[in-house]
């Protein structure tokens, strides 16, 4: 599903590299996590994956299912299947979240060549995501994110990506900052959408969330690489002996 | 004698006045005193230093094409209402409804001013005059003098649907200039609406007289041609608890300078003024100026100014907007908001905000910005696949939905939001 070979970004305004030679490979039907020290640059990768502006490719490049990711705009990204839940979800006063939604799920039928969904059908559609997130229908009428609490902000990211219906997930650290039954629903939300079809890549901190997103792969990434890759043991040796003793070993060997 | 001076010298001249009856020749004759006094606007003056007052002022207009609608309806014409039409600032009969309603009396300025007494003439001139302490606004005296039709109208109830002043513009070079006199009986209500460009250049003042407990809502749209000019007054005087609610959408237009002022007398009464205007300056220049000077001289009473500008490619946006509150205007409740966005660094924005303040138990606020599309909210927007050209059209309508919300009738704010978002749609990129 998603490739990533060799790839080296810096800063387009900075002469600061921050990705430093990152290979990945998240086929259908996996779920991928990465985790990693503050400022490894797991955020970038997944920024420059869905096209944010600010940032230079130097070397490397990025496919989904065989396309060139980084060549498309990125709505095109979007269309073409790549999902990105926000760590920090963007505040847009005066946008209803509705309107937004269904403004993104027909711009992206109509890039694919389908029909726009009818405002009844849509309507039945959101009411059903919503509820499984437990987002209530005020939610949904008020500004995009505006006066969201951290969960709710969150929990608005999910349901996106349910309505989305994305091939390529990447969810950047969508559990901080939620309570247990928070990352109960979030979970579970991610899950249903778990499918043959389908690949997930969760950048996170904590083992927590993995034991509810089981994931078939684990990255460890420092520096702008990912310097190790294993078992979701992997997750559990970071979460009792923290990022330390891999990066060690890692220094050993360089 | 350069071209102002001789305007104004003509003016004063009794023979290029309009002939009317006695009592509107003496409002024209000092309306031309006054205007001799003030002398026409330079840029040397406080108030025009942002705006050029030349082709306002000079003897004849620059020409400007009339817009070809091509089958387009123009702005409200889907909204049931009662229809005055006015041909390059002339009156049009065939082409208006029948002027009489329930609640409502309506007649031609002329007929007004021809007869020998008249309601009118209490207010003919006379907010105008008002209106021209402490800032002079001489090319509103300028119109008392001058205007050459218009309408006069009455409310004793509440009018069931909307009057709308339909300006329509066919002569390239037309010159026109209108006067509106309205009076609001106590507890009345009306719902206003004007549209169209009216001519190649465009004098217009209203003066509107809001009894107490009367409510008056605004709703206008200046039109698509877009190399027309426009000046325009509106002078208010609220009695208590009257409500009084003005938005303007101007998206065309060399130069267009709308000027309010606004007067408390009653306690308790509400003025809002909107606008919203979009300017792209690949159409040929866009100047767009809103000019607001609010007197609270009453307990308790309310105004609100929300101006929204979105400009592009040269285009050029003022405001200026005053608040004065007067030592015995107590618990006055004064905000004032006027906000640009620049969709590129050739668009400029110049505003004034002024506040002065002679009670102590007020609250009084106003905010000033400038700033460019959010490129966070745009990103976000474009990472859910809606194209670029659509996020930002999302963008400046959220921006814009402050000033649109003062529209109280959700039909007139849905058609203004539509015509809002077909111009965004013709001038993409
Ligand atoms: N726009 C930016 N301007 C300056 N520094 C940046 C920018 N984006 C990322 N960085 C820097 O790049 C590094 C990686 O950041 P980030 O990708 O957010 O890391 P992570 O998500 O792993 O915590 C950090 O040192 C961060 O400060
Ligand atoms: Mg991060």
């Amino acid at each position: 599903m998603l490739k990533i070979n060799n790839l080296h970004v810096k800063l387009e305004e900075e002469d600061k590299r921050i990705l430093k030679g990152v290979d990945l490979e998240v086929p259908a039907g996996s779920v991928h996590a990465i985790m990693g020290p503050n400022g490894s640059g797991k955020s970038t990768l997944s920024y420059v994956l869905s096209g944010r502006d600010g940032y230079e490719v130097i070397e490397g490049n990025a496919t989904l299912e065989g396309e060139d990711l980084l060549e498309m705009e990125p709505e095109e990204r979007a269309a073409a299947g790549l999902f990105l839940a926000f760590q920090y979800p963007v505040e847009i006063p005066g946008v209803g979240n509705m309107t937004f939604l269904r403004t993104a799920v027909n711009a992206q039928r109509k890039a694919r060549g389908e029909e726009e969904m009818s405002a009844a059908d849509f309507l039945k559609f959101i009411r059903a995501k919503a509820k499984e997130l437990k987002i209530d229908a005020e939610m949904l009428k008020r500004p995009v994110n505006v006066g969201f609490s951290g969960g709710e902000k969150k929990r608005n990211e999910i349901l996106q990506m349910a309505m989305l219906e994305p091939k390529m997930c990447i969810l950047d650290e969508t559990d901080s900052g939620l309570d247990v039954d928070a990352m109960k629903l979030v979970s579970d939300g991610v899950n249903a959408l778990r499918d043959q079809g389908r690949a997930f890549l969760v950048i996170t901190h904590y083992q927590r969330l993995l034991d509810h997103i089981k994931p078939d792969v684990v990255h460890i990434m420092a520096d702008g690489r990912i310097v190790k890759s294993g078992g979701p043991e992997l997750a559990l040796e970071v979460e009792t002996n923290g990022y330390a003793d891999i990066l060690a070993e890692m220094e050993v060997e360089a | 004698m350069n071209t102002a001076t001789k305007q104004a010298t003509a003016v004063i001249s009794a023979e290029a006045r309009p002939v009317s009856g006695a009592w509107a020749q003496d409002a024209r004759a000092d309306a031309a005193r006054r205007l001799a006094q003030m002398g026409l606007p330079t840029r040397r003056d406080e108030y025009w230093k942002w705006t050029r007052p030349d082709s306002l002022i000079a003897a004849v207009p620059d020409a400007a094409a009339v817009f070809d609608y091509e089958g387009e309806p123009p702005v409200f014409h889907q909204i049931d209402r009662l229809t005055i039409v006015f041909v390059d600032g002339v009156f049009d009969a065939t082409a208006s409804d029948d002027l009489s309603g329930e609640g409502i009396e309506i007649e031609r300025l002329a007929d007004a001013t021809a007869a020998d007494i008249h309601w009118a003439k209490d207010l003919y001139g006379v907010l105008e005059a008002r209106g021209q302490n402490p800032v002079a606004r001489p090319l509103a005296a300028y119109n008392t003098a001058m205007a050459t039709d218009g309408v006069v109208i009455r409310v004793t109830g509440e009018v069931s649907r909307p009057v709308s002043l339909f300006y329509r513009h066919e002569d390239a070079t037309s010159d026109a200039v209108l006067h509106h006199v309205i009076r609001l009986e106590e507890g009345a209500k009306l719902t206003l609406l004007e549209n169209g460009a009216a001519a190649a250049r465009f004098s217009k003042v209203c003066e509107v007289d809001v009894a107490d407990g009367a409510e008056f809502h605004h709703i206008r749209a200046q039109g698509r041609d877009h190399e027309r000019q426009a000046i325009t007054h509106m002078f208010a005087r609220l009695g208590v608890e009257s409500v009084f609610k003005s938005f303007t959408m101007t998206v065309n237009g060399r130069l267009t300078r709308n000027e309010c002022v606004i007067e408390f007398l009653g306690d308790d009464a509400t003025a809002h003024v909107a606008g919203a205007a979009l300017g792209d300056g690949a159409d040929g220049a866009f100047h767009h100026d809103d000019t607001v000077f609010i007197t609270h001289d009453a307990v308790a009473s309310e105004s609100r100014q929300v101006f929204k500008k979105v400009l592009k490619n040269g285009a050029k946006g003022v405001f200026q907007g005053k608040i004065l509150v007067k030592p015995d205007a107590q618990k006055t409740d004064g905000y004032q908001k006027s906000q640009s966005l620049l969709l590129d660094d050739d668009a400029s924005f110049q505003a004034k905000p002024e506040l002065e303040i002679y009670a102590d138990d007020v609250i009084c606020s106003h905010g000033s910005t400038s700033g460019a599309i959010d490129e966070e909210a745009l990103f976000y927007l474009r990472s859910r696949g809606v194209p670029a050209h659509i996020a930002t059209d999302l963008l400046v309508l959220a921006f814009l939905a402050d000033a649109i919300d003062e529209i109280e009738d959700d039909t007139i704010a849905a058609e203004i939001n539509d015509r809002l978002d077909a111009w965004l749609a013709r001038h993409r990129g």
